[in-house]
């Protein structure tokens, strides 16, 4: 078609309409305006492709702290906390807490980025082993000055590198009220054979009582830690006592004829089915505990509040017995897998502005009240954290588990410690946990023999791939 | 505007070259690199050479899950294409509803793997209560969970694939081969399959690499339990990377080989049934 003829034809559209058809036109100076718009695309598009990599805030003379919480439970609180710290002293505080169980998931990638917490937490001696090169020396500092213990120090050689936070204790919580039901009280255990001659009379009358002896021991994710980690800690728990050690390469196991004892008991006196326990999960076993299905319920003082509501006067705790001589004294199990640790490769004024922080939680009055009290304890009337701190100015806990532990240390029962802190490595907790399923779905000397690999074998070759 | 773009090109690939290399070549080589390194954060790499190479090949739990996710793989591959070729050529007759069916069938693709894993956790194992066991305890029932979970999930989307091939040969063809006498199984091997081997090519390429790099699921499903019997490998890698002090090299280097393998194993897959394909 012509061109004179197209146009005449077309006459009513806009002129710019022909811009985008005629040849001649595009030629003739409209070019530029093209080659601009393309390179104004070009440019918005890379604009916005930096514009999420920029823009570090220029830091400031006093410093900032970035918290990388590690318990979900308190999250709230420590963002309150945060809060209060900032309109009081200025300084920037930020909390971010990491999803149950991707702690350490977190911590690394987190620590990977250019604006890296500040403040951080190991789980213990092995915990450390992989951040120690990232661990200030915390030796001359405030909240150091503020524990009660030199134990609730985490120390690497001379170098203070963690403090510890936070003192937790576990046993088996019981339902006094059930336990009264079937005939019993909890002073009429004191040894394993008493608990087991508790729980397998409660299973022998479980119609007739309509309740079982433990909650589920289950093996999900969620709840196998209560097994493989924190039963497992009171047989390495004696072996060290009977050689007077505190940590190991190479375990011998002397202990595990009593974990198999325990882990029997658990099994076969409890809700459910050995052979469903792999799919059973924390959440089963407190809901069993709180609808009246079963006595016991193995777990620590942090478990309060899930299970507060079958009221404190029902509500009873005894140590994990598993059949050592002279096991009538010992008590709870208490220790601490939370150390606090400084970023030592964070600049001097964050280091500051982190110590300050951490001092003034230990010190000042509406911090400790938010981290020790429970109900209404956070100034905006939330629930404080209830945790039992090892500083100097630790408030009264009002956590009734919290009590009763301290209440078997006035008496003079000895404390287990939290040994399992030096287990070896994530991996070791994990075959046990597997050999433990395996073993609960047929109980063989076979099956448990998995168990005694996983624990003794499986030591030293985590021990030694750990050393590497 | 051809001559425009001609000249401008390097303008125009400028953000997706710059968004590749940033996203994709950059991290590929540090982490190509890392694999040579004891490291905990990216930022403090000490080179160790191929140490961690040796260890992950001494890792027993790695040439096992090597084998169960190669097993997985040839099993995935053959029932997801079978089924997914069955019900696009059930789903390209003149049946009622049939846009109803297709969509049903693709659905299972939009939810995400770890979700299905959980949800066909509880399903399984509500069956399997009846028979006293559980996924967890039994490496053969973990296999065929996983497979059968896999295929559900994947069938609709290489379905959707096949229905897009069928569609695309053309009828003069088929009707050609009728008059001559073809009967439905001559047709089906010797016309539709011939033709359809674009689509076959893609869709076993898919489900190929899809069972090698498989991870929600099997970390929903079974968890590599009992014992890591049905730990796939990149479940493997994330275990290690994670489970023990100064094993994050070793997770690396285990990734590296994984990614040789996957891709040798994607190319080889694309050769031979390239070789297939027919020009229509």
């Amino acid at each position: 078609m012509k061109w004179k003829r197209y146009q005449k034809r077309y006459k009513k559209f806009p002129k710019d309409v022909y811009v985008t058809i005629n040849p001649k036109v595009i030629r003739g100076g409209k070019i530029m305006k093209k080659k601009f718009a393309v390179l104004g695309l070009a440019a918005t598009m890379m604009m916005s492709l930096f514009a999420g990599c920029g823009g570090k805030e220029a830091s400031s003379d006093t410093g900032s702290v970035y918290y990388l919480n590690f318990k979900p439970e308190a999250d709230a609180q420590w963002q309150e906390l945060a809060k209060i710290y900032e309109e009081e002293t200025g300084v920037k505080v930020t909390v971010v807490t990491a999803a149950s169980g991707q702690y350490e998931t977190t911590l690394k990638s987190e620590m990977g980025k250019s604006e890296a917490p500040t403040l951080f937490q190991v789980n213990g001696p092995v915990g450390l082993a992989s951040w120690k090169d990232y661990c200030a020396d915390l030796s001359d500092t405030e909240i150091y000055k503020q524990l009660t213990s030199e134990d609730f120090a985490l120390k690497d050689g001379d170098k203070v590198a963690g403090i510890g936070y936070v003192i937790e204790s576990y046993g088996i919580i019981c339902n006094k009220k059930l336990l009264a039901e079937a005939g019993y009280s909890i002073d009429d255990i004191n040894n394993f054979a008493d608990l087991k001659k508790v729980a397998e009379d409660i299973t022998a009358r479980r119609d007739e009582l309509g309740f079982d002896a433990f909650t589920s021991a289950g093996m999900d994710g969620s709840s196998d830690w209560r097994f493989k980690t924190h039963l497992a800690n009171i047989p390495v728990y004696y072996e060290y006592q009977a050689d007077g050690i505190n940590n190991t390469n190479a375990i011998k196991g002397t202990y595990l004829d009593n974990y198999r004892q325990i882990w029997d008991l658990y099994i076969n006196n409890s809700t459910t089915d050995p052979k469903q326990l792999s799919v059973k999960t924390g959440d089963d076993a407190v809901a069993e505990f709180v609808s009246e299905k079963a006595v016991f319920y193995q777990n620590g003082t942090w478990a309060y509040s899930d299970i507060s509501s079958i009221g404190d006067e029902n509500l009873g705790m005894i140590p994990i017995y598993i059949g050592v001589d002279g096991e009538e004294n010992q008590g709870l199990c208490t220790g601490t897998e939370n150390y606090w640790c400084v970023n030592g490769k964070a600049s001097e004024a964050d280091i500051k502005a982190t110590e300050d922080f951490m001092a003034w939680v230990a010190t000042d009055d509406t911090a400790l009240k938010a981290v020790c009290g429970s109900q209404g304890a956070m100034p905006s009337g939330a629930d404080g954290m209830g945790f039992v701190t090892p500083f100097k100015k630790n408030l009264e806990s009002d956590n009734l588990l919290v009590n009763i532990a301290n209440q078997y240390v006035a008496d003079g029962k000895t404390p287990v410690s939290w040994n399992f802190t030096t287990m070896p490595s994530e991996t070791w907790k994990n075959e046990v946990g597997s050999a433990l399923t395996v073993y609960a779905s047929d109980q063989t000397d076979a099956n448990w023999e998995l168990v005694e690999k996983a624990f003794v074998e499986g030591w030293a070759t985590e021990s030694q791939a750990a050393g590497n | 505007m051809e001559k425009a773009v001609k000249k401008y090109w390097p303008v125009f690939v400028l953000p997706t070259i710059a968004a590749f290399l940033i996203g994709f070549i950059i991290p590929f080589i540090e982490g190509i690199y890392l694999s040579f390194c004891n490291f905990t954060t990216i930022k403090d790499a000490k080179f160790v050479g191929i140490q961690n190479y040796i260890e992950a090949f001494k890792d027993s739990n790695f040439l096992g899950s090597f084998k169960f996710t190669t097993l997985f793989a040839v099993v995935s591959l053959v029932l997801i294409n079978v089924l997914a070729f069955l019900i696009a050529l059930a789903l390209t007759q003149n049946i009622k509803g049939k846009n109803i069916f297709r969509t049903v069938f693709f659905m299972p693709n939009l939810i995400g793997g770890i979700v299905l894993g959980y949800v066909w956790q509880l399903i399984f194992d509500g069956i399997f209560v009846k028979f006293d066991t559980a996924l967890k305890l039994n490496e053969t029932l973990g296999f065929w969970g996983l497979v059968i979970l896999v295929s559900w999930q994947q069938v609709g989307y290489m379905m959707i694939v096949y229905i897009a091939g069928l569609q695309a040969i053309p009828g003069d063809i088929q009707e050609a081969a009728m008059i001559d006498g073809a009967n439905r199984f001559q047709r089906l091997f010797k016309i539709t399959i011939p033709n359809m081997m674009p689509s076959i090519t893609i869709c076993t390429f898919l489900t190929i690499t899809n069972s090698f790099k498989l991870f929600d699921q099997n970390l929903a499903l079974t968890g590599g339990e009992p014992l890591h019997k049905t730990e796939m490998l990149a479940l493997n890698i994330y275990t290690t990377f994670y489970g023990r002090v100064g094993y994050e090299g070793v997770g690396q280097a285990k990734a590296v080989v994984f990614f040789i393998v996957v891709v040798a194993i994607g190319l080889l897959q694309l050769k031979l049934t390239r070789d297939k394909e027919v020009q229509q």
